[in-house]
């Protein structure tokens, strides 16, 4: 009894909730500070053309700086929860499975690149590209072509801190310039294309390694 | 009532759905989902309240886009710590939980 009167309790609060913050959003009037303009007026001089892209990697830098240190300090603890585990010989899939990994992983790894590229335009971007080089690595391991991973060598290790380095590398080189994180407007888009390139490859590794570093432990 | 206050409006549903899904079940697992379901709630409120007018802000798109991916790492470090207590106990509910 005392369960159900709580259920009661918990659904009527946040019907509540839902209730009253619907009525604040309708009567919410237009933005006091409205960031469309100055985005828009300062994206000729921010390396690339497209405004989420100029936002993430050049107006808010240190937004995914953080971003990526916070990505690389949860696989740390996750090596850290997990600790020693052998890995274990993988189970082959069904060779059809096989087959179609095969086919599609290629294709994945194209389309990364053209998200890598696109991002400066369009939609797409370092995070999106490392997203779907994560999923053909999870691919390729639950057709079993891929092992789970063990504990990472050295050659891991630098791949998994290598997009947070270089991206710290750039900030502080540029400090000398200046302020942190701020593109000299000549150099900008080489130096964003350079940062997301690296990106990309240390965030599928990691991406990737949340789901390998966990799925070694089902199989022992 | 514009596309952008359905999207917000959503969120808030799912934020306020999240919330009691983390207060009622002592499932960690299913815990864990309602907690996403919660930062996906807030996501879509920022997105959504974002394009009210007809240009849309790209700001708190990107702001959404970071949170997206610490999410992730975060449900992910939740998941390896369930595990482990799994692992330990052999329970998927925190001790408080089993007691009452």
């Amino acid at each position: 009894m005392k369960r159900y009167s709580l259920v009661v309790l918990v659904l009527s609060l946040a019907s509540a909730f839902v209730f009253f913050l619907g009525r604040a959003m309708l009567e919410l009037g237009p933005t006091a500070i409205d960031l469309r303009a100055p985005v828009a007026a300062h994206l000729a001089e921010s390396g690339v053309t497209h405004p989420v892209t100029a936002v993430l990697l050049n107006y808010r830098g240190y937004d995914t700086l953080l971003e990526i240190a916070v990505l690389l300090l949860a696989l740390l603890a996750i090596l850290a929860v997990v600790g020693e585990a052998p890995a274990s010989p993988t189970r082959a899939a069904h060779p059809v499975l096989q087959a179609l990994g095969r086919l599609a992983v290629p294709l994945m790894v194209v389309v990364a690149v053209y998200l890598l590229w696109a991002g400066a335009f369009r939609p797409g971007g370092a995070f999106q590209a490392g997203a779907v080089l994560a999923a053909a690595a999870v691919l390729l391991h639950l057709v079993g072509l891929l092992p789970g991973w063990s504990k990472p060598r050295l050659g891991l290790r630098f791949g998994l801190a290598a997009g947070f380095a270089l991206f710290l590398a750039v900030a502080a080189g540029l400090l000398t310039q200046g302020s942190l994180l701020q593109y000299p407007p000549a150099a900008a888009g080489v130096l964003i294309l350079l940062i997301e390139s690296g990106l990309t490859v240390s965030l599928a590794l990691i991406l990737a390694g949340l789901f390998l570093l966990l799925s070694r432990e089902a199989e022992a | 009532m514009s596309t952008g206050f359905i999207f917000a409006l959503t969120g808030a549903i799912l934020f306020a759905a999240g919330v009691a899904g983390v207060v009622l079940i002592g499932h960690l697992l299913r815990r864990i989902l309602a907690f996403n379901l919660m930062g996906s709630g807030a996501f879509l409120v920022l997105v959504g309240l974002a394009q009210r007018q007809d240009v849309v802000d790209p700001v708190p798109q990107a702001m959404v886009l970071t949170g997206i991916v610490v999410a992730v790492a975060a449900t992910a470090l939740a998941l390896a710590l369930v595990r482990k207590l799994h692992a330990l106990t052999g329970q998927l509910e925190l001790p408080d939980d089993v007691d009452a």
